[in-house]
């Protein structure tokens, strides 16, 4: 809505202004981190985060090189590795912050089952007791095993109406909730996520995207002939890219490939959080949908949205999804503001070649990247820990020190609005109205100020009762008794016993 | 002219004229039939009118509240803003006496003109005090200032309709008519602007290309 109110502005204005500002804007993107403000011009920022190291196979001690690594999955201080080219699975214990022990490496399972080996695995998840779910693309299954990989059950093609019992099994990335239920991605199964009961039976589908489609091409189908139509392309939903299930139980499934239009109009969602019954409830509350990059323009090779390949969920409910086709993290607040954006492509570390997973340890960050062969780490610099400390304490009802630690995120960065909303809404919570509504004003946070003020008005009311009280009486009763004295005057004026 | 202005009762005039403007809104048909009739509007109330409407839309972008007008700053080229109403304005009167003249249109060109800013009277008159308004309003009481603010505009939309049939002296039907013709005419007018202006600059342009091929060969 305000990128067009602001291109009816530059329309109707037409301004040299600011065709040198946008200049501004494009030269303002060499900066690693980066915010989008109100506006949603490109401000600059301090880093976020930091990277601790970029760790290939041989780094972590490891006798080959990864191959391909397609999942990732961290429990605690063990990371699981797909390392999909080699058909083996690595699992590696962070013990320091730069220090890292093997645990395990796997390429098989034991117990009762015919196909031992595994081929090809996409994704792994590990459930609370130690299970482990491996999606083994190459054997059209998924597998659950027990902590010493011994077979417990498996899961195959769903047994469905819309599902050819001939096709593959293509299973591709797999969550896990807390009472054991699959929920897979499948390739070519587009119906949404196939939904597996603990005891491995298919129960359904959920959470499809909604079909977007255009008006001209829904016209003309109406028009084709049955062979025309044929041989058109179908509307059908877009098939996630990948999933991830936060510890509310929620699923965040993200998709890429959207056509630019449907993202601008809200038709398409990259980023979807789906309730048990499959509906979207992701809270958009911020200027911008949160779909990364809000500028598309072609540059440096890359051009269309963000491609949102993975996504990572933090417990104080902020999620980092990751852009593959720029090489960006974006991270968004339970709001759906945008808390930072940084990246890259290329080779330099902090930088990516071609991401495919993100996971979280604490408030750190892992990006497998599956060209490069490598993970990168990420640790939160000061400026990152103040946001997460701010808004963590202000989900805990510390409204006071979220208010401090916040004033210290704006000293060390002036354009980041989230501060200056923090701030505000911490005073809103202190009561301190007047001082709320300066802040929120200069975001342009309309809610919140009308929030603010509405009990700043209220208060200012009850301690002036007396003085609006007199002035409205006084607005009555001074041309009453201006009319009285001169009607008197007029009567003594005419009165006869002054005549003379 | 001097003498004029020492003269006590050009002021008198003008103060009358000015009110004369809270009239002609408030009975429309009326009021405008005397403001060329019987020569009760001035130049100097007209421009008066287009002067505080300028001068309110201006403002509005300051004062009004944040709720309701956001404004980009870095966009902002004040001279253009106030051209974005002073120049469609200019080109409306162009246009619609060049049109009326053509068809029995009694107004003059300073008629159409004097006529035209007394119909924006509404939006000085109800814009100032809502700009003061919006800073005591939160959102939930929004409507009261888009529907006010929607109000101003209308008014004088049908301000200027009536104006026009009533310096024309032209029917209801056919001073419809005649405005959306008007409108028509200002298309045309910018057209031929646009080309104007291109040829001007092709025709400039070419000239200065010569004159830098001549200092280079000399």
């Amino acid at each position: 809505m305000k990128k067009i109110i602001r291109l009816i502005g530059a329309l109707t204005l037409g301004t040299v202004v600011l065709a040198t500002s946008s200049l501004g804007v494009l030269a303002a993107e060499k900066s690693y981190t980066y915010n989008y403000d109100y506006w949603g011009d490109v401000q600059d920022s301090p880093d976020v985060y930091t990277v601790t190291g970029v760790y290939t196979a041989e780094a972590f001690g490891l006798d080959i090189n990864f191959r391909n690594p397609q999942g990732m999955f961290v429990k605690d201080n063990m990371i699981y590795i797909c390392d999909t080219g080699n058909n083996r699975i690595v699992q590696i214990e962070r013990i320091g912050t730069k220090q890292f022990e093997v645990a395990r490496i796997f390429d098989s399972i034991q117990g009762d089952t015919d196909v031992k080996n595994l081929s090809g695995p996409t994704d792994i998840a590990v459930s609370e007791e130690g299970d482990i779910f491996i999606s083994d693309n190459g054997n059209a299954r998924i597998v659950k095993v027990d902590s010493d990989l011994n077979y417990l059950l498996q899961f195959n093609l769903p047994v469905d109406s819309t599902v050819s019992p001939d096709s593959t099994f293509q299973p591709s990335k797999i969550v896990i909730d807390t009472a054991g239920r699959v929920y897979c991605i499948a390739t070519s199964i587009n119906q949404g996520l196939c939904k597996y009961e603990a005891d491995g039976t298919f129960s359904g589908f959920v959470g499809a995207t909604r079909v977007t489609f255009d008006w001209m091409d829904y016209i003309w189908k109406k028009l084709a002939t049955q062979e025309q139509r044929a041989r058109m392309v179908s509307f059908v939903p877009t098939a996630y890219d990948n999933i991830y299930i936060d510890h509310e139980g929620f699923i965040y499934a993200c998709a890429g490939g959207m056509e630019e239009k449907d993202l601008d109009s809200g038709a398409a969602a990259a980023i979807r959080k789906l309730n048990l019954m499959g509906n979207d409830i992701l809270v958009q509350n911020g200027e911008y949908p949160a779909y990364g990059d809000l500028y598309w323009g072609k540059g440096g090779g890359y051009e269309g949205p963000s491609y949102f390949t993975d996504v990572t969920v933090f417990e104080n409910d902020i999620y980092v999804c990751l852009d593959k086709n720029r090489g960006r993290l974006f991270g968004y607040d339970d709001q759906g503001n945008t808390v930072f954006c940084f990246g890259g492509n290329g080779n330099m570390d902090g930088y990516f070649r071609q991401p495919a997973a993100i996971e979280h340890m604490g408030h750190d960050l892992l990006v497998l990247d599956t060209l490069d062969c490598s993970i990168t780490f990420f640790t939160p610099t000061e400026f990152g820990s103040l946001i997460y400390s701010a808004i963590e304490d202000f989900d805990a009802g510390d409204y006071e020190k979220s208010g401090e630690s916040w004033k210290k995120v704006m000293a060390l960065d002036g354009n980041y609005d989230l501060a200056y909303i923090g701030i505000g809404r911490s005073l809103l919570r202190q009561k301190q109205y007047r001082e709320a509504m300066d802040y929120f004003e200069l975001k342009y946070d309309e809610d919140n100020y009308s929030r603010a003020y509405k009990q700043y008005r209220k208060e200012w009311v009850e301690e002036h009762i007396v003085v609006i009280v007199i002035v409205i009486l006084a607005a009555f009763l001074i041309p009453l008794s201006i009319g009285k004295v001169k009607s008197i005057r007029h009567e003594i004026d005419i009165a006869d016993i002054f005549r003379a | 002219m001097i003498a004029a202005l020492k003269n006590k009762n050009t002021y008198l005039k003008y103060i009358d004229s000015l009110r004369f403007a809270l009239y002609c809104i408030t009975h429309p048909l009326d009021g405008f039939w005397d403001l060329t009739h019987e020569r009760r509007g001035t130049y100097a109330a007209a421009n008066t009118i287009l002067f505080l409407s300028l001068l309110v839309r201006v403002m509005k972008l300051r004062y009004t509240s944040f709720v309701f007008m956001r404004v980009y700053w870095e966009g902002i080229n004040i001279f253009l803003y106030v051209a974005s109403v002073a120049f469609p304005l200019a080109m409306f009167v162009v246009g619609n006496w060049g049109l009326t003249t053509l068809f029995d249109g009694k107004g003059r060109l300073g008629q159409v003109y004097m006529a035209s800013c007394y119909a924006m009277t509404p939006y000085p008159l109800i814009q100032f005090p809502l700009m003061v308004f919006s800073n005591f309003v939160t959102v939930d009481e929004a409507e009261f200032y888009s529907v006010l603010s929607m109000l101003s505009l209308l008014w004088a939309a049908m301000l200027f309709i009536a104006a026009m049939g009533q310096i024309h002296e032209f029917g209801f039907a056919k001073n419809i008519l005649f405005m959306f013709a008007s409108l028509f005419a200002m298309l045309v007018i910018v057209f031929i602007l646009l080309l104007f202006f291109s040829m001007i600059s092709q025709g400039v342009a070419y000239f200065i290309s010569m004159g830098k091929e001549i200092m280079f060969r000399l």
